[in-house]
């Protein structure tokens, strides 16, 4: 016990970690991908803030979800948005989504004995339409609650086909907005640590229809040129309680 | 003149950078070279890693308090753990066979993990322990073996590839890198396997079973290898094997990854689902034997529920 005085030996623990809460998770479809994350902020049993975004716009194809420690993940996200304008001056385009994931992989790594507690989704369009290394992947509180719907609506896991008929491999946006909508709504209800907003941010591969998204309630549109990638986001409202 | 003075003068505001550079360290880990083209490696690009290192008395027990999970299950950062990866070597060339379970604790983080890292198209790493510690460093060797052909005129042997892994891990022995990877391939001496892990430790050998479920993976191993065996047997073994250590070993499992290394450069041969390898088997490839991997069709519905007459 540190009491000042220099009687008996003292030792402190650094522990610069904490557990902020959320839960973010990323779809992708065949030209498009989805990226979402609440918008609630807590520690322990308080809530610190009911709207603190963990998506972020990285380019205009590329979005980044960032979910454990708040302040490292930031932070983090600065750094990469910095290391992004960095090449944006250095090659006068944007980094591909492929060598942002690269990029993403060795910036954590280079904290390897002082790690960043931040899980990262990376979601975008390839050079060539659309992204995956994986079709679906939720994070952080509610993960375990999330991944096995996900698991079981996207890749159609513990499901047999109809005789003759085969499961899609990728569901139309539209379908892919109410799984999303239904997982948050879901993990609101049973996680204490999720709730308050839901951001939802969608890139459409140049040249795709957005599939009827542009007239959704909520929805802004964030596209740089209307030629190119679009980029949308969705805000609705969570559960406060 | 001028310069020598500036270089040498404690009083001078370039000075004060100076102090204020040893105090404090660069600026994160940005060099010049994050303007050039090998901007997106990152810390790689000084040709050495560097890392960042917390301010505290005992860097790696800070590390430890904080990662450990033998030590405090309740830690907040989770290095994903649990694998079984094998390689063995044999007349046709090496067998790298792998499964594709993730686990955090207890729960299963991923079920397509990739294990075999794709060093160059002679050089295959496995991965077991931490993943990312496996893929970076395994990443990095990569880089070096390209410098190494392109210095000597000369594709890298496996041993020269192998020994360059252990002699960096061991230069970062006990500051808690967690891996034990098999750096297979095939140079000018023929087939070659080496085993390396963070303690240093480098063995040669004809074969290897590395991960939580290598005790199972070995039993069929074992039983199975001869140097002689076709293509066709040795990838059926490794199939066989992995299978084996994903249905008893709670953290394989999900798929398997088999690769075959022969003279002219590895070659991916198939991903096999766990389940369906055990109910039907890994259907029409060669040397697979018809049907499933479970023992089910052996006791044909004869089961302790439902005992034959008289028993």
């Amino acid at each position: 016990m540190p009491d000042g005085s220099f009687a008996h030996p003292q030792q402190r623990s650094f522990n610069p970690y904490t557990d902020n809460g959320g839960t973010i998770l990323a779809i992708a479809g065949a030209d498009f991908t989805v990226i979402a994350g609440d918008t609630r902020q807590s520690e322990g049993y308080s809530i610190q803030t009911r709207y603190a975004p963990k998506v972020f716009r990285l380019t205009d194809r590329a979005v980044l979800a960032v979910n454990g420690f708040a302040a490292d993940g930031n932070m983090f996200v600065k750094k990469v948005k910095q290391r992004l304008e960095w090449y944006r001056h250095a090659h006068a385009k944007d980094m591909p989504l492929r060598a942002i994931a690269r990029l993403i992989q060795t910036m954590l790594y280079a904290q390897r004995f002082f790690p960043y507690y931040v899980y990262n989704i990376l979601g975008g369009i390839e050079e060539d339409g659309s992204y995956e290394r994986e079709a679906c992947r939720a994070a952080g509180a509610a993960q375990s609650l999330v991944q096995p719907f996900l698991d079981n609506q996207i890749y159609f896991k513990n499901q047999t086909a109809a005789p003759g008929q085969s499961h899609p491999s990728h569901l139309p946006l539209p379908d892919v907005l109410a799984i999303v909508i239904d997982s948050f709504t879901s993990a609101t209800e049973r996680h204490i640590e999720v709730g308050d907003g839901l951001e939802i941010y969608v890139v459409v591969a140049k040249g795709r229809s957005p599939q009827g998204l542009d007239t959704m309630r909520g929805v802004q549109e964030m596209s740089a040129r209307p030629d190119g990638d679009r980029m949308f986001v969705i805000r609705r409202d969570l559960k406060k309680d | 003149m001028n310069s020598f003075l500036t270089r040498y003068s404690s009083t001078t505001p370039e000075a004060y950078i100076r102090k204020a550079k040893e105090l404090y360290g660069e600026d994160d880990d940005i060099s010049e070279m994050i303007w050039g083209s090998a901007g997106g490696f990152g810390n790689l690009a000084k040709g050495v890693p560097t890392f960042k290192v917390p301010a505290v008395p005992d860097p790696t027990s800070f590390l430890r308090m904080h990662t450990d999970d033998h030590a405090d299950p309740s830690c907040r950062i989770k290095i994903k753990h649990g694998t079984t990866t094998l390689a063995f070597r044999y007349q046709g060339g090496v067998i790298v066979a792998v499964d594709s379970r993730a686990t955090a604790g207890s729960y299963v983080a991923s079920g397509t993990v990739k294990k075999v890292i794709e060093i160059n198209p002679y050089l295959l790493g496995t991965m077991a322990g931490g993943a990312a510690d496996c893929q970076y460093w395994e990443t990095y060797l990569g880089m070096q073996c390209r410098l190494h052909e392109l210095r000597n005129r000369e594709r890298i042997s496996v041993a020269a590839a192998s020994k360059y892994l252990s002699n960096l891990v061991y230069s970062y022995k006990g500051m808690g890198l967690s891996m034990g990877t098999m750096i297979c391939g095939w140079d000018k001496t023929g087939p070659a396997i080496f085993y390396v892990d963070s303690d240093g430790t480098r063995l040669k050998g004809d074969l290897f079973s590395v991960g939580s479920g290598s005790t199972f993976a070995y039993g069929v191993l074992d039983q199975g290898y001869r140097w002689d065996l076709t293509d066709a047997e040795a990838q059926e073994l490794g199939r066989r094997s992995i299978y084996a250590a994903g249905h008893r070993d709670a953290f394989s499992g999900n798929t398997v990854n088999l690769y075959h290394v022969k003279q002219d450069g590895w070659q991916f041969i198939g991903n096999y689902d766990i389940s369906e390898l055990h109910y039907n088997g890994p259907g029409d490839v060669p040397g697979a034997p018809g049907g499933g991997y479970g023992y089910d069709v052996r006791v044909a519905g004869r089961t302790s529920a439902n005992a034959p007459e008289g028993q």
